[in-house]
């Protein structure tokens, strides 16, 4: 597994892709610091651009990496070797080199404007952690939608389709449903509405450490009650990797099962 | 000619000894070596020199016109047993006192320095630590506050008390203090005409500043910073707020500035900057607003309830998460020449005017105000698509609410 793993990722470097996607990163960065000098203001704007890029390439890339190395697969698949293996260490690959792109890119120009001396530390790993999380779980995600369609055309559009529909699509139906059923009391549904979508729980997670938090005024009171302390952090993680755990798990079952 | 004004001089000098009086002095070694002692031996228009020291006294009663002057800041310690000094007669000055443990009652407003009926005192270069209440003036009319220290202590609002209030006093000056750590800074309580200037109030538990039924006050370039729920100005009449800097009064539950049932009054060149919410606005009407800044706020302004005849002109909008918020479809304010850093239109003409009018009103602001809970979608991108589609066609917000004469260039 960890030759296959190995072999993605130098593939991945070796296509240049990884380092545009770098190279987007260190730009975003460097571009966001310079026009504010404000390390934690800049986590808010790296904030709402992580939590709509990140599972989009991650998306993308995923989808677009497993068509394209389809006949290096089916040359593997020949050889005495477990699928899972094949499967695991080709998205261990693609989803490594996305994640240490974007921990790189953004790490380097924050740490070279003074992020070790600056309290907003922890607000910028937990940045990187969700950012980290997003990734694993789209290519995840991505590879699983591949994997059950032969087409391609077909298979890209169920994943750009799927980030739509958790990226926008779902904050539509909540709010819908927010205003729908306003006279009843929504705290605990709107609590699991957002742990349910990794891009929502990664958002409130953020913003809950920030200071924007207080805008949330007294309704932000019960998610800060929840999200804010210890064991909610505990269970958001536990979520996120959830949801990392569980499309890897059906993308295994669904390999040793496929016919090529 | 020469002589008589001599004559003249001679006449001055003896009105100016019987009217200033003669100095008696107060220290451990003098002869007189209490404050009581001294205020029982003085008479009218004398002066008590306090040397430095440390005073143990408390409900020590002014009840002549005397001038009460501190060397270098004597201590007088009240020992938390009650009120430390009760003024009850006309024309008394304060000077340069330090006193601290003033007892704290749940039954009886003990103060550091309480005016009681009495006109033209003057109470200045005081400090007051430990305090429960702090100055506190009670139907007395044509006084002075000036640069007094207040530091208290303040850790519940049930059990502490306000810095300087003012209770049924008319025409007083509150000059150039510094209140931080008590209940409410400066809390005024159908007290007309007053004049509070260059004030800081800081740290403060709930308001900065606070009026209650109280009418043609003027507040001008006072500090308010970082107070439990910033200023609150409510019940009153005809007030003028000029050139106040309202500065990180950020809480779930605070603002820059509280307005509820304000009518005619003026707001003009004030600073509120990241405060989460600007100015909240109830029941309010006729109301000026004018070359005010609002920067980086949650949100800038609130009008909730019925807010009629107000004007916003010539303010600068800059950066705030929401620009104004409004709980109804019906709108009677006038927006106009505002700068909004927001806005998005140009200019043909050049005439520093842009050319499409903007709309201060958000579709997701309207939804928070509808249904509180949909604030957790701040920052998500279908609110920013949803306020994208409104901003082009609003269907929800108040169709007449927009400044046709938006800025293009920051009004100065």
């Amino acid at each position: 597994m960890l030759k296959i793993l190995k072999y993605s990722f130098y593939d991945l470097m070796r296509s240049r892709w990884s380092y545009v996607y770098f190279l987007f990163y260190l730009a975003l960065g460097f571009v966001l610091l310079f026009l504010n000098n404000d390390l934690s203001k800049a986590v808010i704007t790296l904030m709402n651009v992580i939590i709509v890029l990140v599972p989009l390439i991650g998306t993308i890339f995923g989808v677009m990496y497993f068509y394209n190395s389809k006949e290096f697969t089916e040359l593997l698949l020949a050889q005495p070797l477990k699928r899972s293996s094949i499967f695991l260490g080709q998205y261990l690959g693609v989803a490594g080199s996305l994640t240490l792109s974007l921990i790189l890119g953004l790490g380097i120009p924050f740490i070279l404007y003074g992020l070790f001396r600056s309290d907003a530390i922890w607000d910028f790993s937990l940045l990187l952690v969700t950012g980290a999380f997003l990734t694993f779980i789209f290519v995840a995600l991505s590879f699983n939608i591949a994997l059950s369609n032969e087409n391609k055309i077909k298979g890209f559009g169920y994943a750009v389709l799927l980030w739509l529909f958790l990226a926008v699509i779902y904050d539509g139906l909540f709010l819908m449903s927010l205003i729908l059923f306003e006279e009843y009391p929504l705290d605990s549904f709107s609590l699991a509405a957002i742990l349910l979508n990794p891009i929502d729980l990664s958002r409130t997670l953020i913003l809950l450490k920030l200071d924007i938090s207080a805008l949330l005024g007294y309704t932000g009171a019960i998610f800060k009650q929840f999200f804010g302390t210890n064991k909610g952090l505990v269970v958001s993680i536990l979520m996120l990797i959830l949801w990392t755990i569980l499309p890897i798990w059906r993308l295994v079952y669904k390999s040793k099962r496929k016919d090529f | 000619m020469y002589r008589t004004q001599l004559q003249l001089l001679v006449i001055v000098f003896f009105i100016g000894t019987s009217l200033w009086g003669k100095t008696i002095e107060v220290c451990a070694t003098c002869e007189v070596k209490s404050i009581k002692e001294g205020i029982a031996i003085a008479a009218d228009f004398d002066t008590l020199l306090i040397k430095k020291g440390n005073y143990k006294e408390f409900n020590i009663v002014i009840d002549k016109p005397l001038t009460l002057k501190g060397e270098n800041y004597p201590v007088v310690d009240g020992e938390d047993r009650g009120e430390i000094i009760r003024i009850i007669a006309d024309n008394v000055t304060v000077d340069g006192l330090h006193i601290i443990n003033v007892g704290t009652s749940y039954t009886t407003d003990y103060a550091a320095i309480r005016v009681v009926k009495s006109d033209n005192f003057l109470i200045q270069n005081v400090v007051l630590e430990k305090l429960f209440f702090g100055i506190y003036l009670e139907r007395s009319n044509h006084g002075r506050v000036y640069n007094n220290k207040i530091i208290g202590d303040a850790v519940d609002e049930y059990n502490s008390g306000n810095g300087i209030q003012l209770w049924y006093s008319h025409h007083v000056q509150v000059d150039r203090n510094i209140v931080q750590g008590t209940r409410d800074g400066i809390y005024l309580e159908f007290s007309d005409n007053i004049t509070i200037n260059n004030n800081t109030s800081i740290n403060n538990l709930r308001y900065g500043l606070h009026f209650m039924f109280s009418n043609d006050d003027v507040y001008t370039d006072n500090t308010f910073e970082n107070n439990g729920a910033g200023v609150a100005v409510m019940f009153s009449k005809r007030i003028k707020m000029i050139g106040n800097l309202f500065k990180k009064n950020w809480g779930t539950a605070s603002f820059g500035m509280l307005l509820k049932e304000i009518n005619d009054a003026e707001i003009i060149g004030n600073t509120f900057e990241e405060n989460t919410i600007g100015i909240n606005i109830e029941g309010s009407n006729r109301i000026e607003y004018k070359n005010n800044d609002f920067i980086s706020n949650g949100w800038a302004v609130k009008v909730l309830g019925a807010c009629y005849a107000n004007s916003f002109i010539n303010n600068n909008f800059l950066y705030n998460s929401f620009d104004i918020s409004y709980n109804s479809k019906l709108n009677d304010n006038v927006f106009e020449k505002n700068y909004w850093s927001n806005y998005t239109g140009y200019d043909l003409d050049k005439d520093g005017i842009g050319d499409v009018p903007y709309r201060p009103v958000k579709l997701f602001s309207y939804v928070v105000n509808r249904t509180p809970e949909t604030i957790i979608l701040l920052r998500s991108i279908f609110m920013d698509i949803i306020d994208f589609s409104e901003k082009v066609s609003p269907v929800f917000t108040p169709d007449n609410l927009l400044d046709n004469m938006p800025l293009m260039k920051r009004s100065e």
